[in-house]
This record gives C-alpha cells, structure tokens and sequence, in this order.
C-alpha cells in the first residue's frame, strides 16, 4: 500500500516495448518488422500508458510480452539469423574473390517457407477465405507491376499466376455478386463459399512508383499473400473439382491451338496467356459430362416456418437468376474497352465472348460473326456497323449486374450521354439521400415499366423529383419537427402574449387537438430533457448532433440535385426555343 | 603519327580497317607542301594532322580535295599546311580581315567576299553546283566537293563505313574452330608441371577436405520435393488452434465506396468550385474524402488513379503498426436516455399562462413582494418609486416617491400588521401603505405610534426616527438610517423582526436585525465571513441563514453559534429561499446554477440543476404547494416541482414543469426577481423591462 510504484508486477509486466522485444529477439528492426508482417503480431494501447511506460509520458510502441514470447518460438527468426549469417558469408568471399565460395554459399542459401504460420494464423479455410481482401488486392496491384526492379520479377509472374488461377475460378463458379467502376480502379465482390471477398484491381496503366513508399514492407506483404492465396486457389480448386495448376478443356485447348501455335514461341509462354484470356473452360479432374446444378433437397425442418422457406428458396432462385444474366448472349469487345475485366465478368455471368484476334490471345469468333448479340464499344462511333446486334458502351455491363438485370440498351448506344454510375455497395437506411437515379433502377428492378415517350418521361421525372422531394422533406419534418413544431408554438406563444393585453371582440379560437398534444409531448421531452444527468446528457447531444448532421448532408445533397436538375432544365429549354 | 594519335571519337569510324588509313592520306596528302618529302612532312605536321583529322567531322576540311585519285596516291606532292592555328572554333577570327597564319607567321586573309543576300541567291538558282559547295572554314574559301567526296558524306550521313569496299557482314574465321586437327597449334614440348601432380593444387584439395571433414563446407541440400501449393487444410484439427487465436482482432476491411468514387458519379456528388478550394486547402489528414470526385464521359478517358500505391501501402502500415482495439459500440437510442419523469399535468396545479402585466415602472423592477392576504402586490424600482398594484386588476393603488432606487421591498408576514420594509440607499423605511383592512391599518398605525422610549437609551448602530408631516402622510412610519448601503430586507414570519444586509467585505456589520416592536438593533455577528449575499430567518425554529459567496451558513439564534455551514459548490450565490417546512434550501447563483439542499441529508447539494442559460437572479418557494420557481437573465422563469416528503427516508422529488417566458431582456437582464403568491398557484416575476408579469 503506498509507497512507490516499482512496475514489477500489473500491466507494465504484460506490455514491452518494440526495442526491447527486438533486442530480446535479436533482430534487427527490418527483420523485426518482417516477421512481425508474416505473423501478423500487431502493436496494443496499454490502458494506461503511463504505468505500462514506468512513469514515463513518451511515446512508445507497446507490443504484449506474450506475443513476443510466441514470436521466440518461430522456426522463421532463425532462418532470419542464418539468412544474415550467409548473407555475411557472402560478401567476405566476393571480397576475397573466392567465385568457387561464392557459388558453393550461394548453393545452399537458407529460404523459408510460411507454410505453417498460414496455417498458424488461419486455422481453418473459412479465416483463411475472410481474410483474403487485402491479399487480393496487394496481388493484382503487383501482378501489374512492370519488371523495373520494384520487386523481384518472380513475385510479379507468382502474382499474375495466383490471379489468373483466382480469376478462373470465379468464371468457373460464377460467384462474382458485384462490380463498381471507380476512379480508383475496378471493385469486384465474389460470393465464395459463403464469404463475401471484395478486391480492388488497378486500371491497366503503368505506375510511376512514388518514392515515399517502403516497398520492402510491400513486399513482406506480398511474400505471405501469394502464400496464402496460392494455398487458397488450391482448395477452391479442389472444391470445384478443377485441376490444379489449372488447365484449359481439351476441346477449347484444341481450338485455341490450331491458331495460335505460329505466334507465340514457348508453349509454355502461351499457356498463362490463354488462361488469362479467360475465354476457355478449365479441365476437370472427373470427366464429367455437364455441370450439375446441385438441386438443394428440400427438407422439412422443423420450428423453421413456410414462410421463411419460401423467401429462402425465392432468394435462391434470384440468384441463380443473376448467375445467368448474360447466358446465351455473345459479345464482341471492341480494341478500346478494358478487355480483361469485360471479359471476366462477362465470362462470370455466362456470356459468350471474343476480341479482335491482333488485340490478344484468346479470341474465339470474329466481328462477322452474325450470332453477335452485343458489341461493346467506348467510343463515339463505329465505321461498319451490323444490324444484328446491340452497340453498347461497357457501363451497360457493369450497371446490368449490378441492377441483376438487363437494363434497356437505349441508355448505353454509342455517343449517348451516359446515366451515372451508381455504386451497388450502398445500402441507403432511411433517413439517408437516395439518388434518383437509384430509385429509378429500385422501380425497374420492381417491374414497372418507364414510360418510352421522352416527353412524358421528362413530366414524368419532373413528378418523380417532386415525389422525392417531398419524401426527403417529410424525411426532414420527422426528424426535425418535433423542434420546428415546439419554435413555431413558442412563436405563436410568445405573440399570444403580447397581443393579449388588447381586449378585442372576442373570437372563437379553434383548438387543433392534435397539435395540442404535440405542443404537450414536445413540452414534456424537453422539460425531461432538463431534467438529464450530466454525461447522459452529453451522450444524448452527441447522438442528436450525429442525427443531425447526417440530415444536414443529406439535404445538402438534395439541393445540390435540385439546382443541377433545375440548371440543366433551363439549359434544354433554352435549346428547344433556339430551335 | 596519323595512325597512333587519331581522335578517338573518329577511330572507328574513319578508320576501320587498315586500309582506310590510306584513303584518308591520300587526301590530305594534297595539302602538303610539294617539295617535302613525305615522311618529313608528316612528321612535321604531327599534332596539326592529328586536329585536323578531328576536324573531319563536318567533313568540309577533309573533302576540299577530292579530285585527287588512287593511282596519284603514290606521287606524295606534299602542299603547305596553310593554316597553322590548330583545332579552334573559327569564329574566334569573326572579326579579323584574316583567318590564321601559314607556316611562315603570316596572316592568311579572309578571301573577299562581297556577296549580298541576292548574291547568294543567284548562286543558288544558277549555280548547278550549289548544293554541293561548302565553305571551308579554315580558309574561308568555297569548295566544291566532288562525287566521291559527296558519296562519303551521305555513307557517314546513313551511318554507314565510309569505305565501300570496307565488308561489314563478312563470315567469321575463328582462329581455333571447333575441328580437331591433325597438327597441333604449336610444336612446343610439353612443361614439367603438366605431367607433375601439383602441389598447390593438393593444398587446395586437403584444405576442402579438412573444411567437410570440420563441416565447415556443408554439401549441397537435397532439393525440396514438396509441391508449392498443397491442400493445407486437409485436415482442420480443432485442438491445434491456439489460444491466443481466441485473443486475435482480425483487421476491419477497407471501406467500401460509395457513389461519389464512382467514375461518373450522379452531378450532386462532384464538388463545387468553392468546396474543391476548402478540399485542396485542408490537410490530407483532415479530409473526409481522400481524392477528389471526377466525372468521366466514358471508360475510356479514365487515367490511372496517382495514389493507388500510396493507399495500398497505407493499408499495409494500417495492417502492422497500427494497434488493434474492440470497440464496444452499444446502439443507444436517444429516446431511452431521457429519464422517465412524472407527467407535468400529473402534477398540477401550477401556473402555466402570463394572465397579467403590471405597467407603470420606468426602469428595472428589482424586488417584489406580495401581501399575507394575498391581494397586494408591491414593487420597489430603480426609477426610485414603490409602487402597490392590486393583484386581481391590476391597478396601481400607489406609488411612493422614495427618493432612491428601491433594491428590496417586503410585506410584513404577519396579516395583522400592514407593513412593508423598503430599502434605498442607505435607509429603510418601514411603510404602511394603508390598504386593506382599515383595523389592521389603523392597529399598526397604533402599534408604530405606541413605542415608549426606554429610560436608558442605547448606542444602536443604526438610527431609528418616526418621520411626521408630509411624510407620515405619503405612508412612512419608521427611517433607520444605516451606515452603508442596504441590498437586502427581509422579514422574520412572526412580523416583528427584520434583518438588513449591507453587503461590505470587510466590515462585521453586514447583517443587522431591527425589532420594529422595541426599536431596537442588533448586530448579530462580530466577525466577517466573506461578503453576505443575503440572509433568511427559518420560518419556524431560530434559525438564521446567510448565504455568503459559495457558502450559506445556518445560525442558531438562541445557542448563538453556527449549526451548519452548507457548500454551494457554485462560483457566487446570488439569492436564496427557505423551504416553508424549513428542512430544504434553494440557492440561485450567477453561474446559471440551482442549487437544492437537503439540510437533513448532507451540506452538500442534493441536486444541481442547470435549467437556465444565464446567471439565476431570484428563487422562490411556494408556501403550500410543493413548487418553487427561479427567474433568470435569459429572460425566462422556470418553475419546478419540488415534492418535499414528511417521511425521512423518501428524498426530495423534483420536476421542472413549466418554463414561462415573457419578459424582454433589456441591458443583458432578464428577469430580476420571483415570488409566489402566498395562496395561489400564481407567480409573480419582476424584469429589467419595467413590468411585472403574474404567471397563473
């Protein structure tokens, strides 16, 4: 009881500082780090930083001594140390210029495999699936990196490889749900096995690599992502009965071959290519004739009512229904659109498709094929054009999965203004802005028809901004009107009382009884609110200030939509009178 | 000389092969001296030979003489070098009649040239030869080149050996092929040491064979066997998961995007002019979006996004430095934070509507107060007037010019005394506004006028005098004339006492009580316990409280000493009422404070209420209801309920229900003074707008 603390027992003995626990492993800092990244130890905030710190107030990175003692025990830091060892080894004979020690060492140069601690940190295949985001996207970022010395050339084929395989696999299993063209890059979310990964693909451009980015961290990143994700790609494989590496279809091999066997030199070369071109089927490890759609047996569970089931099973079907959105129809991507990702959701939804045969390698029809149903084409216009088949711009892709459904081409021709690209990934609550947009597709997704006449659609769009308007301020009146209603009343009050005092001929006041009991029930919820402790009070004022704010932006919006809406109104009509 | 000292820029080129050597002497041979003998002459033109082969680049000194043919190549006419000044750029002799010196030191002048821009022009459409004459720079004179010369300068133009017959693509003679011979390449014996195990070389090998011997030198490792990828989760043991997996936080996923990173997001989500400044201006930490929204007519326009990397790479640093912490989010909703109170209309009676407003003041009203019987009303002023209103009319009965701003008025409690202190200045005046009861009027008239002076009189700290006359007319019976300024006069209930406070930090005459029956005062304190805001008699027991800045101190009148010394926990009390029970305390304060004291429970506050949003100036308890109201600068009186149990163990209940608003703030001051009456559920509320207001 009193006295001095002498941090020898409590928090300051489960927490340890980063130099210290480098010390006590006996790594530098760049291998501390490296296998801090592989194991995925992470830094903690001591609750209270000053006892865990021994009085001191500087600022320190804390790690649990727990973590740390786990860390000792990694086979890895050892390979650490003999990695150094070697590498040691290594510059004394170039120094010496003993080329014979210099291979022998180089020989036996230690690696290390991150097998186990795949295994260690996602112990089973669901974590593994969960945490896959962040590889995915570390991967397709590196897969598009030139061979400029960033990294090593083979992470960067490695990483091509993985996301090819990774690619096919969601062709094969048509567990693509969502894409969103941003201005960042291309967002997928696949569906795979219950878990929902979503993964962010560069447009393809070369980078020019900014210098304040560590790419050995990166790098470190990337050892363990291709690790996990190729021990990914594996079991999913597996699950789908693929083989793996994966390999074209017999027949789709044979065709492709007969094409292109003068162009490309190596066979092997060839092989990654065709298999990114994704316009061919895998090879399965059974023969099997066809793909068996498992038919879900029913079984009557009980406690689990009818009703339940059946939006089940509704729910079911609309997805098989989106799995087969573009089934039976043939697209022809023209030179300009981003072929590989067309090609890959295309391709994930059933679709048949092809590409000029200079443009790459893959292609399975030409531009005369008459059966084309759609040619997708960014830009304003095209030379020869076939009457069979629908010019459309590549957002009309993107918007139809994302809308799990054909959308009218009308919107989409060539050199058409485009309607915005919406994001699937926002899910409005109420009280958020909708666009209008989105509420237009929600009442296409419905079933009710727009109307075609421009004329009548333009009214009808005057209508429906009105509608929404409204919708939006009586949004506004519930969350506002309870003050609104309580200013207006002490107004009206407050003049009462002033006018009052004249004696006038009297007249009959109308008591509106509701908005009696409104005044009454705002009255109590304030004089309540009075009445609130402290910090209950500030918790309260904390949550109306967020409620608030987010009605705020929300309006804003609105009336951002309303004035470019009235603008470009003005705008047409000005049009129509020139005319 | 040629040979060895060539610029080196030229070697290759010019010289590729030995015989081109000859070539390019045949033309500079020309330009030697006749007379000399060759090989004089390239030794003497040494290191000039040598600049001027590097001046051969633009090829104008070396192609002057072309004519010159094969066969004459062994005829060595050896011209004079003419100009000796070496490789220097030729425009240093822009401005001199002559260009250099010939071997003799003489100048060697610039060929007049007189042609004009026309001239030239001439030249240039007559002339067939134009194209090919070029102007040596070291004489200054034109030079026609001639076929050869010409068909050397477009092979160097191509890129090509200057040399035609020089082959570029000749086959390759190895000088050892990979044929064996049948001769060796050379006849030489064989060495010694070819035949003779060497002794070195037995070192070496002993020493590889003492290192594997040491395990210095570790044979190669087998090669791993293992596929890279294999199914690693074949068999998922539920025992091999560690503990520490249960303590893991995995990573939350990156925000998903919304419409505004859309590539052509809908028009309300792009920036305005002005909000893309605010964007730019704010620090990259601050920003609620990392990157500006775009709008792109088509797919095809958009270019790659700057900071794909730097995000990745934040991410990364995201994922190991920075900690990992579970936040309990509890979703609260707001209704339920507000605590469930007693319905104000449960709670009624209390007044809720402004019935009435009481004119005639013409500055702020300080201090009210009302009659026992309930149906008078006065009002002390700034404007220095005391005014009698009738409550129910609202008629001012009276008004007393007192000749001083009123700070405090108060009826006399007693109904059978018609008395009302006022104090101004220095003084106090005790009047009988003669309303009401005639009897009770006249009785004090005759209680006033009934006091006999004592035989012995007393040295009294303030002085006591019946005014007569006019005076005595307009209602003053009784002047005490203190020493300092009065703030404060309050009655004891029994009607007979009256305490004074004149508020003076250092003086111990800050509180006064008269005794009106005996004329007689006494000043209870002999110390100063800070500076007295105001005092109240207990209306029951002798009990005396004084309220100092933070403090109010509850004396025993009898015992004479200090019961209770209760802790405001407020900056600066500013008024103070005593429950009618006498058990419970309100204080207002300036710093918008309410406070409430249970004098049985603790010294300190039982509740704190920060209703006002300005500094409280009056507080009042209702007499029978359980109700007490405070009047604040922001111009508003709140009246609350306050239930005050007779069992001990049930605490005070207290709900504010009613917030009367009506008084106009004028001079940052709202409403001065509060009080009840003393039957009614009425308030009654004084304001720095000259009214006062009765709430019903």
């Amino acid at each position: 009881l009193g006295g001095p603390e002498n941090y020898e027992s409590g928090s300051a003995t489960n927490y340890i500082t980063r130099n210290k626990a480098r010390k006590k492993l006996q790594l530098s800092l760049a291998d501390f780090r490296r296998l801090c990244i592989l194991k995925g130890i992470y830094p903690h905030e001591p609750k209270h930083k000053k006892k865990v710190n021994k009085g001191s107030t500087a600022p320190r990175t804390f790690y649990l001594l727990k973590d740390i003692r786990f860390l000792m025990h990694e086979p890895i830091v050892g390979k650490f140390r003999e990695y150094k060892i070697f590498v040691r080894k290594l510059r004394k004979a170039y120094g010496k210029a003993e080329w014979t020690s210099v291979g022998r060492l180089k020989e036996n140069k230690p690696s290390y495999k991150l097998d186990h601690v795949i295994k260690e940190r996602y112990p089973s295949f669901v974590d593994a699936l969960r945490d896959l985001d962040d590889a995915l996207s570390m991967c397709f970022l590196f897969s598009t990196f030139a061979r400029t010395g960033k990294c090593h050339v083979q992470t960067i084929q490695l990483c091509r490889r993985l996301t090819v395989e990774w690619m096919n696999y969601i062709v094969t299993s048509r567990s693509l749900r969502k894409v969103f063209l941003s201005i960042k890059g291309i967002y997928y979310q696949a569906e795979v096995l219950g878990q929902t990964v979503t993964w962010l693909v560069p447009y393809q451009f070369a980078h020019d690599h900014p210098t304040d980015v560590d790419y050995r961290v990166m790098a470190t990143f990337t050892e363990m992502y291709t690790t996990l994700f190729g021990f990914v790609n594996f079991r999913l494989y597996q699950t789908l009965n693929l083989v793996y590496p994966p390999k074209l279809d017999c027949r789709s091999e044979v065709d492709l071959k007969g094409e292109f066997e003068e162009d490309y030199a190596m066979d092997s070369e060839s092989y990654l290519e065709k298999l990114s071109a994704l316009s061919a089927s895998l090879a399965r490890v059974l023969n099997t004739a066809e793909e068996e759609e498992a038919q879900i047996d029913q079984f009557p569970v009980e406690g689990v009512d009818l009703e339940q089931m059946e939006a089940r099973e509704r729910e079911q079907k609309d997805q098989d229904a989106h799995k087969r959105l573009f089934e039976d129809l043939k697209f022809f991507l023209n030179r300009e659109v981003p072929r590989e990702s067309l090609a890959f959701v295309l391709r994930c939804f059933g679709a048949q498709v092809s590409w000029d045969k200079s443009h790459c390698i893959g292609s399975t029809y030409d531009v005369t094929d008459e059966t084309i149903t759609h040619h997708i084409v960014d830009r304003p216009s095209v030379d020869k054009q076939y009457i069979n088949r629908y010019y459309v711009q590549p957002q009309w892709v993107y918007d139809s999965i994302n809308c799990k459904m054909l959308l009218p081409v009308e919107d989409y021709f060539l050199g058409v203004n485009l309607p915005p690209h919406l994001s699937p990934f926002v899910e409005e609550k109420d009280g958020d802005y909708v666009p209008p947009e989105k509420l237009k597709l929600m009442a296409l997704q419905r079933g009710e028809k727009p109307v075609a006449e421009q004329e009548e659609e333009e009214e009808e769009e005057e209508e429906e901004e009105e509608d929404d308007e409204e919708e939006e301020e009586e949004m506004d009146e519930e969350e506002m009107k309870e003050e609104e209603s309580l200013k207006t009343i002490e107004k009206q009050r407050a003049q009462n009382k002033v006018s009052s005092v004249k004696v006038t001929p009297g007249k009959m006041k109308t008591e509106n009884k509701v908005r009696m009991e409104q005044e009454e029930k705002a009255e109590e919820k304030r004089l309540a609110i009075m009445m609130m402790k402290k910090k209950e009070k500030y918790l309260y004022d904390k949550i109306m200030f967020g409620k608030k704010r987010t009605v705020r932006e929300a309006n804003k919006l609105a009336a951002k939509r309303k004035a470019h809406d009235e603008a470009s109104k003005g705008e047409k009509r000005k049009k129509k009178t020139k005319q | 000389n040629l040979l060895d000292g060539t610029s080196p820029n030229l070697a290759p080129f010019l010289f590729p092969h030995p015989r081109r050597f000859l070539d390019i002497t045949s033309q500079i041979i020309p330009k030697i001296r006749p007379g000399m003998s060759s090989a004089s002459a390239v030794s003497q033109s040494g290191g000039e030979g040598q600049r001027r082969a590097s001046s051969l680049t633009d090829c104008e000194g070396l192609l002057r003489e072309g004519s010159s043919s094969w066969p004459s190549r062994a005829f060595f006419i050896l011209q004079d070098i003419r100009n000796t000044v070496g490789n220097i750029p030729m425009e240093w002799y822009q401005d001199y009649p002559h260009v250099g010196y010939d071997l003799d030191g003489k100048k060697i002048f610039k060929p007049i040239r007189n042609k004009d821009e026309l001239d030239e022009f001439l030249d240039k459409m007559d002339n067939p030869d134009y194209w090919r004459t070029v102007r040596d720079k070291m004489t200054g004179a034109d030079v026609r080149l001639s076929d050869e010369q010409v068909d050397l300068v477009h092979r160097l133009q191509r890129g090509q050996f200057g040399d035609i017959n020089f082959k570029e693509y000749e086959p390759y003679i190895d000088f050892f092929s990979s044929e064996t011979m049948i001769h060796p390449v050379t006849n030489r014996p064989q060495d010694k040491r070819s035949f003779i195990p060497s002794l070195i070389e037995k070192q070496k090998v002993g020493k590889l064979v003492h290192a594997i011997k040491m395990g210095w030198i570790k044979p190669r490792k087998p090669r791993d066997t293992t596929p890279q990828y294999y199914d690693l989760w074949a068999q998922e043991d539920p025992n091999a998961i560690l503990g520490r997996h249960k303590m893991h936080v995995p990573a939350p996923k990156m925000r998903l995007p919304g419409h505004e990173e859309s590539y052509n997001p809908p028009p309300e989500y792009l920036l305005s002019e002005e909000e893309k400044l605010a964007w730019e201006q704010q620090d990259p930490e601050d920003r609620k979006l990392s990157f500006l929204p775009q709008r792109f007519s088509c797919l095809r326009a958009v270019p790659a996004f700057s900071r794909f990397i730097h995000e990745r790479f934040e991410r990364c640093l995201d994922l190991y430095l920075c900690p990992r912490q579970r936040k309990m989010r509890v979703n609260v909703n707001p209704e339920d934070l507000i605590p469930k109170m007693p319905k104000p209309k449960d709670l009624q009676p209390f007044p809720t509507t402004q019935s009435l407003v009481y004119r005639g003041h013409t500055s702020l009203v300080r201090s009210i107060s009302v009659s026992p019987t309930g149906q008078w009303l006065v009002s002390g002023s700034d404007d220095g007037t005391v005014r009698f209103w009738e409550i129910g009319t609202g008629r001012c009965m009276k008004t007393v010019d007192v000749g001083g701003a009123v700070k405090s008025v108060a009826w006399n409690p007693n109904p059978s005394i018609c008395l009302v202190a006022v104090a101004f200045n220095e003084s106090v005046v005790l009047l009988n506004p003669a309303l009401g009861d005639r009897l009770v009027v006249s009785a004090t008239d005759q209680l006033v006028s009934s006091y006999e002076e004592p035989e012995e009189a007393r040295e009294q700290p303030v002085q006591w005098a019946a005014p007569a006359g006019k005076e005595h007319d307009a209602g003053h019976r009784l002047h005490l004339a203190h020493p300092k300024a009065v703030r404060q006069v309050t009655w004891h209930s029994k009607g007979d006492y009256l305490a004074c406070v004149t508020p003076d930090g250092g003086s111990h005459q800050q509180v006064l009580i008269h005794q009106v029956s005996k004329r007689r005062t006494q000043n209870p304190f002999r110390r100063s316990k800070g500076l007295v805001q105001c005092v109240s008699f207990h209306p029951t027991r002798p009990f005396f409280f004084v309220a100092t800045q933070r403090h109010v101190r509850v004396y025993n009148l009898i015992k004479q000493e200090l019961s209770k010394k209760l802790q405001a926990n407020c900056k600066w009390i500013s008024s103070m009422a005593v429950h009618p029970g006498g058990d419970n305390v309100i204080c207002g304060s300036y710093d918008c404070r309410l406070t409430w004291f249970d004098l049985d429970l603790a010294t300190k506050p039982y509740k704190v209420l920060r209703h006002h949003k300005k500094a409280l100036r009056g507080v009042a308890y209702h007499k029978h209801y359980p109700l007490f109201a405070s009047g604040s600068d922001d111009g508003s009186v709140i009246v609350c309920h306050g239930m005050v149990y007779n069992d001990l163990l049930q605490n005070p209940l207290i709900v504010p229900v009613k917030v009367l608003k009506g008084h106009a703030i004028t001079h940052d001051l709202g409403v001065l003074d509060v009080t009840f009456h003393p039957s009614q559920p009425w308030v009654f509320s004084s304001g720095a707008d000259g009214t006062v207001r009765l709430f019903t």
